[in-house]
């Protein structure tokens, strides 16, 4: 067998393997349901670019291995510099660097321009289960402060805002939200990092305690989808879940209707507080750790009675 | 051009400085326990490295066991699974590839590579190896700590670090951060070192732009962490007041478990910016070095220069400038002002210039080459293949909204495994093969490295090639287990089982490789000197392996790069740095020793 040829086989197999891995495999990503076809595009013409690249580089080792292996007493070419060269190679690579980066800054762009008139909501994390808030009548959400955080107001929301008494709220149960409009997600964490993400949705944001994050998007295929935390948060991460319903405008209107408001639940509070404190599953890390289908079993919001 | 013509320049200067005595070990302790001889230094730390190393390489079975099978270990319960993937990370980046190429390689070739007879301050090269002994020690400690080692992923994101949460958040966390600390601390002192020698005690006729290019890598990565590791030690030194005082750095007001803690006011996003000015450059500190060393490999194996050696220099310090603004491309989606993101996008994309002009000159150095295909040459090619695939999905993580979606993904694990795990490893191997009989006068046995080689490089590439794909799929990584997720196949599943078995039987052929490593001490083929015809100046000592202070009597006289291979008209495939132009054709065959360079200082 000839010199190097063992070794060139190689580096084609790689090349023929990576291109059928990509061309052949099962694992694609899922069906989009949001308006980021946009972001689907870049990555295909990303792994355009840099597929070609790719093949040419390992191509172009498998000939030289192939062509060149050692021969007692022949010498290489000796030539230490090709400035011409070496420029045109660095002016293709800079034409690749921005056939890819200008449609993805465009994007961007359009990720991080919330357009008016998109309705707000809000995410809510703490380890280890979602919650959700809907503006109310109004079509304004409250002010909040983790400091207002207790038994009768899990979401911190400040009682004396008047804004916040008719906020929809939505703790330990799915959230709906209604086909084809336009949602501003504002993020919000009680305790650690989280990130709220819905993989058929393609936009993600971390949810940082202290500060308010956001991202936008507009659903757009009905359904039910699984969010996951996407943001290490402790011992029961990988079971942080919840879903997604998106379904149509009527539908969702019935769905909110039956939702209690914060004065609602503040009432509710009222008339239970002659007796005990109403003590609902408090989720700890034994319990987190153990059930891996997360926190949407749970009903009642999460209230731990301080010792 | 001047300084890379064959025909170089005799005119020597002469030397400035006076030759400085060396610190003579008078006893056994003195020389080989506590060393000045940075090569004894380098083997030092190279095996503490390899230690801590298999440590993480434990780990990465048993997380790979639970991901391939879950359910079926009762022995790994959630936040065993976190302190595994942790550790594992944090280990093979700073413990394992940033000791092993600066503290073993770095201390190993600078000297002999610049023709000096030792670093310039051999007394804080010696403390640099034994703070950090002292960092893995109190690594090591964490393990056996009630609560265990960290769980918080090798970021150490706050608040979730400290917070009770997260395993470990007792007294892993607070040892991990004192070890961060004492390694920096270390490192500091074996990083000046290296950066001193090379500006100041290169031997007479080795300019700057004559250093093999393994000395250019080494020297801009110990630049890059001199500037980049004071930012981790800050946040380090932050977050131990954050914990043990009850400082809030990096703790706004929180409500933990319904209770409120006394923390307020600080910022979690401030943490991550420290981390990644640190982090980013870290890549490079890991992967500057590798990128040197390959091109010495590729160019010695395959008999011919590195194409493009200047802008080969040039690339590496431009790479270098740059990884210290391109930060925060690690923080797209963290709720920092989205703004950034065209800035940090546009600097990433950047860089993929002069990285993807040292892949191209790689390649061309191999054009009309001669190529053997000896080990390191091997693990050369290795290198090059899963450096360019894991080069290319950065572009993708790099343009921020192809971010977006798969950020916290398996395609970010697979992405980063690729190009800064199995790629700068496959360096070390090369090197570990290439320098051996540099270093023990033997040579490595040949069948047991090509098993390694085609296990090692075939496993790892079908490790982590179809890992891309499960992140597309949005698989996310650092979870525990999947569970019931909808739009996650059954098939998924079977691809991690496979992939874990692939794993196990890498791991296997690592054994092969250290029981070489140890079985060629006594029983390996004997080397004698020079035994790749290689050109730089450590092939060129009197002895090998080379003694205390390198060289002979004379130190040697550099007349050329070192990349002379293959000259037209020379009669052997390579002329040594150290051979005049005049002498090329008389030290035919046996190259000289450094005795022979010119002797006093020409006035």
């Amino acid at each position: 067998m000839k010199k190097g040829f063992g070794v060139a086989l190689l580096l084609i197999l790689v090349v023929v393997g990576t291109v059928g891995f990509h061309v052949f495999s099962p694992w694609w990503w899922t069906e989009l349901a949001s308006n980021w076809g946009y972001i689907d595009d870049t990555i295909i013409l990303t792994f355009w670019v840099t597929g070609v690249v790719f093949v040419a580089v390992v191509g172009f080792m498998a000939y030289c291995v192939l062509r060149f292996p050692y021969q007692e007493g022949r010498r290489s070419e000796y030539n230490p510099e090709n400035k011409k060269l070496e420029w045109w190679l660095i002016g293709l690579t800079s034409f690749g660097v921005v056939l890819m980066l200008t449609p993805g800054l465009f994007v961007w762009n359009d990720f991080v321009s919330v357009p008016k008139g998109a309705a707000e909501i809000e995410v809510m994390g703490q380890q280890w289960q979602w919650s959700y808030r809907l503006p109310g009548k109004d079509g304004v959400l409250g002010t909040t402060d983790v400091r207002q955080v207790n038994d009768t107001n899990p979401f911190g929301i400040n009682p004396k805002d008047p804004k916040g008494q008719d906020d929809v709220l939505i703790a330990g149960d799915d959230l709906h939200l209604p086909l084809d409009k336009p949602v501003k997600v504002l993020l919000r964490s009680l305790d650690v990092l989280h990130d709220f993400y819905v993989p058929q949705f393609r936009a993600k944001m971390d949810m940082v305690p202290g500060a308010v994050t956001y991202f936008w998007f507009t659903p757009t295929r009905t359904g039910t989808f699984d969010v996951l935390c996407f943001e290490l948060c402790g011992v029961g991460h990988y079971a942080m879940r919840s879903k997604v319903v998106v379904e149509k405008e009527d539908k969702f209107q019935a769905w909110l209707k039956k939702q209690q408001t914060f004065a609602q639940s503040l009432r509710e509070a009222e008339n239970q507080s002659g007796g005990e404190s109403k003590v609902a599953s408090a989720l700890g890390p034994e319990n987190a750790a153990g059930g891996g289908s997360g926190s949407r079993d749970h009903g009642a919001p999460t209230v731990r009675v301080n010792p | 051009m001047a300084d890379i013509v064959p025909t170089a320049v005799d005119d020597i200067p002469s030397a400035e400085v006076a030759e400085v005595d060396l610190y003579h070990a008078r006893s056994w302790w003195t020389k080989y326990v506590f060393s000045q001889d940075a090569k004894v230094i380098a083997v030092q730390y190279s095996c503490t490295a390899i230690a801590i190393g298999l440590v993480a390489l434990v780990l990465s079975w048993l997380m790979r066991l639970q991901l391939g099978f879950p359910e079926s270990f009762s022995f790994i319960d959630a936040s065993d699974y976190y302190q595994f993937i942790t550790m594992h990370g944090m280990i093979m980046v700073i413990y394992l590839l940033t000791a092993l190429f600066l503290g073993g390689f770095g201390n190993y070739l600078i000297p002999l590579m610049v023709g000096a007879r030792d670093m310039v301050f051999p007394y804080v090269n010696m403390l640099s190896f034994w703070v950090y002994l002292l960092a893995v020690a109190v690594l090591v400690a964490s393990f056996f700590v009630p609560g265990g080692p960290t769980g918080a992923g090798w970021t150490l994101y706050p608040p979730q670090a400290i917070l009770s949460g997260t395993p470990g958040s007792e007294y892993g966390i607070i040892l991990m951060l004192v070890s961060l600390a004492l390694f920096i601390i270390g490192f500091t002192m074996g990083g000046l070192n290296y950066v001193v020698t090379v500006l100041q005690a290169r031997t007479r006729g080795m300019t700057l732009m004559r250093l093999p290019l393994t000395v250019w890598g080494i020297f801009v990565a110990t630049i890059l962490a001199l500037l980049a590791f004071p930012a981790l030690f800050v946040g380090c030194v932050m977050m131990i007041f954050d914990r043990v005082l009850g400082s809030s750095f990096f703790m706004p007001a929180i409500v933990e478990m319904g209770q409120q803690l006394s923390y307020g006011g600080g910022s979690p996003l401030l943490f991550q910016h420290l981390f990644w000015f640190f982090g980013h450059p870290e890549v490079y500190i890991v992967a500057l070095p590798a990128f040197g060393i390959v091109s010495d490999l590729l160019s010695v194996h395959a008999r011919r220069h590195i194409f493009g050696y200047r802008m080969m220099v040039w690339a590496i310090v431009i790479i270098g400038a740059l990884s210290f603004v391109v930060w925060a491309h690690h923080m797209y989606v963290s709720g920092m002002n989205p703004w950034f993101g065209f800035f940090f996008a546009t600097t990433t994309l950047i860089i993929a210039v002069p990285t993807a002009l040292k892949v191209y000159n790689w390649a061309l150095t191999l054009w009309r080459a001669n190529i053997q295909f000896t080990l390191p040459m091997l693990f050369a090619l290795g290198f090059i293949v899963t450096f360019v695939n894991g080069g290319i999905t950065g572009l993708f993580l790099g343009n921020v909204v192809v971010d977006v979606p798969l950020s916290d993904t398996m395609f970010v694990v697979a992405h980063f495994h690729m190009v800064m795990g199995v790629a700068p490893i496959l360096v070390i191997f090369g090197a570990i093969y290439h320098w051996y009989p540099l270093m023990t006068g033997r040579m490595l046995d040949e069948k047991m490295g090509q098993f390694h080689f085609w296990v090692t490089f075939v496993g790892a590439y079908t490790i982590f090639l179809p890992l891309h794909y499960l992140g597309l799929l949005g698989v996310p990584r650092r979870y525990f287990e999947m569970g019931e997720t909808s739009f996650i196949p059954a098939s998924a599943q079977d691809l991690n089982a496979f992939v874990t078995v692939v794993a196990l039987i890498v791991g296997f052929a690592q054994i092969v490789f250290l029981f070489n490593l140890f079985r060629s001490l006594r029983h390996g083929k004997v080397a004698g000197r020079n035994p790749w015809k290689a050109a730089s100046l450590e092939w060129q000592t009197d002895d090998v392996p080379p003694g205390h202070g390198n060289f002979g009597e004379h130190l040697p006289v550099v007349y050329r790069w070192a990349y002379d291979y293959s000259v037209p008209g020379a009669p052997d495939d390579f002329i040594p740095q150290n051979v005049p132009s005049n002498a090329v054709a008389e030290n035919h065959a046996e190259a000289p020793s450094a005795a022979d360079g010119i002797e006093a200082p020409r006035t």
